[in-house]
């Protein structure tokens, strides 16, 4: 048994035949760096539309407090049972299935600030309100759990406001008045332009739920709450949850109608997630459309290349070569160049990806476990293509195959 | 002297749709050591068919054969594949070297395959049965860059390298000029002196008288045999050779 003679023949042979070597690895180059890449580009558009709908505030869930029933009798709005800091509380100590919920504690006032004063719309927040309604802050920073604790006067001020009272400046760190109680501005949102009501989202003045509920609009009851589910697709079941935990603080019995409602955005979660079927499904033709591709170009290649050395396999049976002496050999070459063939198109994939994120508008995310499979299937291809003529040729007659032409 | 070829009855049938060719009617041969036979017959005659038989390239029908005084019917494809890479030396008419290979590493290659172990596996064995075949100096040549009468002279130092009982030569002239041809024949006859047996095809009479024996065949059997009484000792024909003008190359240009 000399396997290593036949490895160092199968090498040899790789290293003589530079440029065949290199035109069968190409096969797999471009099969393996077509595959990654055009997935790549796929995933990373799923992933963009996603989130870009996930910014419309698809995963939240708002909850508002109701009248109960008993017995079908209605018992009007003096039966409300209103939330108050501490459901709130509850909900985010026991939820699970929730990315974050926030208190809202709707008031109204006047705000003096710079030069000018502005009638706007206060709320008071947690801090997982910027998370929930997917915003994000132009400048400065958002107020902490501890600003919620301390009561502080602080405030986060939106675009329209900032426009009004500090048209040439940046607000962060100036003090304002609400109702005559100074806060110091510590952010600006980012903006947002009108919602689907028509309403300037930008017209707000955000701060800690605490401080607006004890400092400006007295009383223990906040006005609704707002949380996002942890994905699209849990929205139902944190729906559930939520419900549940909140008829557990309200002592619901059983066969009790609820005291509040929770509604979502029911339009913009079913647009959410028929986009992403349709976008897993063309995810999933384009995938198999290029490993098809590719596979194709491989076994061509494979074929093409093997069959052409019938009379190779003749000369070697000739002087003594053992079938899977052959076999052994061929199976090395397809292994060597599906690998090397594998290593550098996924190295030109990761290439590839990072230039089109870098100077184009297209994002590919590669997935590790898309890098596998292009690399398995081509390899696969490869090597049995490599190797199954090489079988033909090496069970034929030595004489049979050194008369092929 | 022992025997190194004995076939009895041996046939070779081919199948051609719906007709059977006859390519080998009944052969009874047999070759000793040290005997250096020449194989003739027109195109057609079998020659080559009992020649691939011979160095179990091929398989016969029907028949016996008995290699070195082992009997070699009916035996694995792997039994063949060690039988042709320990027994048996073949010599092609096209060469059959491995393209862009250099001389030393195609003389290696029935090493490589090699499991019995008879012989180094050596590249120094390869180097000794080169300078055999003087081409000491052309080791790291490959067949691009060699006349067609220096490959054939690695063909016959790969057949060489394992030691076989025989070695077999399907017209490795046929490629050759004449003046190459009867420096091959040279090289034969030498080996031959060496103790080494030598079965040759030809279809060239002039060509056989430089073997002892020749033996004559017509449609698939043999229909003579005998010695050769005035041998041609190639060492003294070659100086009376005019060299021609493709010699240099030494291969005829198809």
């Amino acid at each position: 048994m000399k396997w290593q003679n036949i490895f160092k023949a199968a090498f040899q042979s790789i290293l003589k035949n530079r440029m065949r070597s290199l035109l069968t690895s190409l096969g797999i180059i471009i099969g393996v760096g077509a595959v990654i890449v055009m997935v790549g580009i796929g995933q990373g558009s799923q992933y963009r539309i996603k989130k870009e709908i996930d910014a419309l505030g698809a995963n939240m869930l708002i909850i508002f407090p109701s009248h109960s029933r008993m017995g079908g009798v209605s018992r009007g709005a003096g039966s409300y049972n209103r939330f108050t800091l501490a459901d709130t509380r509850k909900l985010q100590k026991e939820s699970s299935l929730t990315a974050g919920i926030s208190a809202i504690v709707g008031s109204g006032g006047q705000i003096i600030g710079g030069d000018s004063n502005w009638n706007s719309r206060i709320y008071g927040v947690d801090p997982s309100y910027l998370e929930i309604r997917a915003w994000s802050l132009k400048s400065g920073t958002f107020f902490t759990e501890r600003d919620v604790r301390a009561k502080a006067k602080v405030t986060v001020i939106g675009q329209t406001v900032k426009e009004n009272l500090f048209p040439d400046s940046n607000p962060v760190g100036e003090r304002i008045r609400i109702n005559n109680t100074p806060f110091t501005v510590i952010g600006v949102l980012a903006e947002k332009g009108q919602d689907p009501r028509g309403m300037d989202q930008d017209d707000v003045v955000l701060a800690p739920s605490t401080t607006v509920l004890y400092r400006l609009k007295g009383g223990r009851y906040i006005s609704y709450m707002m949380a996002s589910a942890i994905s699209t697709k849990d929205i139902g079941a944190a729906q559930e949850e939520l419900t549940q935990l909140l008829r557990d603080a309200h002592k619901i019995k059983p066969g009790e109608d609820n005291d509040f409602i929770i509604r979502n955005q029911a339009e913009i979660t079913e647009a959410a997630a028929s986009a992403a079927h349709i976008l897993t499904l063309l995810l999933g033709s384009i995938a198999a459309v290029s490993l098809l591709v590719g596979g194709i170009g491989i076994m061509n290649i494979m074929l093409v290349s093997v069959t052409e050395r019938t009379r190779e396999i003749g000369i070697r049976l000739a002087v003594g070569a053992r079938e899977s002496d052959i076999l052994v050999h061929f199976l090395t070459e397809a292994v060597v160049l599906s690998l090397i063939g594998g290593i550098i198109g996924i190295s030109i994939a990761y290439g590839v990806g990072a230039i089109l994120n870098h100077f184009t508008d297209l994002t590919a995310m590669i997935q590790p476990q898309i890098v596998m499979m292009a690399f398995g299937v081509s390899g696969a291809v490869g090597i049995f293509f490599g190797f199954y003529p090489a079988k033909k040729a090496a069970r034929l007659n030595p004489i049979d195959a050194l008369r092929h032409e | 002297m022992t025997t190194v070829i004995e076939t009895r009855g041996l046939k070779k049938n081919y199948r051609m749709g719906t007709v059977t060719v006859h390519a080998l009617r009944g052969i009874n041969l047999s070759v000793e050591t040290g005997e250096f036979v020449s194989i003739m017959g027109a195109s057609g005659s079998g020659k080559s068919t009992l020649m691939n038989m011979l160095g179990c390239l091929d398989t016969p029908s029907e028949g016996e054969y008995l290699l070195d005084g082992e009997n070699v019917n009916n035996l694995t494809r792997n039994q063949y594949a060690d039988i042709r890479n320990q027994k048996v030396g073949f010599v092609f008419q096209g060469f059959n070297l491995l393209a862009k290979t250099t001389a030393l590493e195609n003389v290696e290659l029935p090493l490589f395959y090699d499991r019995s172990n008879r012989v180094p596996h050596t590249r120094q064995a390869a180097m000794d049965a080169l300078e055999r075949v003087g081409l000491a100096d052309r080791v790291h040549h490959e067949p691009n860059q060699m006349s067609g009468g220096e490959q054939q002279r690695v063909a016959i130092a790969r057949a060489l390298v394992n030691n076989p009982a025989i070695i077999l030569a399907d017209e490795p002239t046929g490629n050759l000029d004449s003046h190459t041809s009867v420096e091959i024949l040279a090289l034969f006859q030498e080996l031959n002196e060496q103790g080494i047996t030598v079965v040759l095809v030809t279809h060239e009479p002039d060509l056989a008288l430089y073997t002892r024996r020749v033996i004559q065949m017509s449609d698939g059997r043999i229909v003579g045999d005998k010695s050769v009484e005035s041998r041609l000792i190639a060492r003294e024909v070659l100086p009376t050779l005019p060299t021609l003008e493709n010699g240099e190359n030494g291969e005829v240009q198809s």
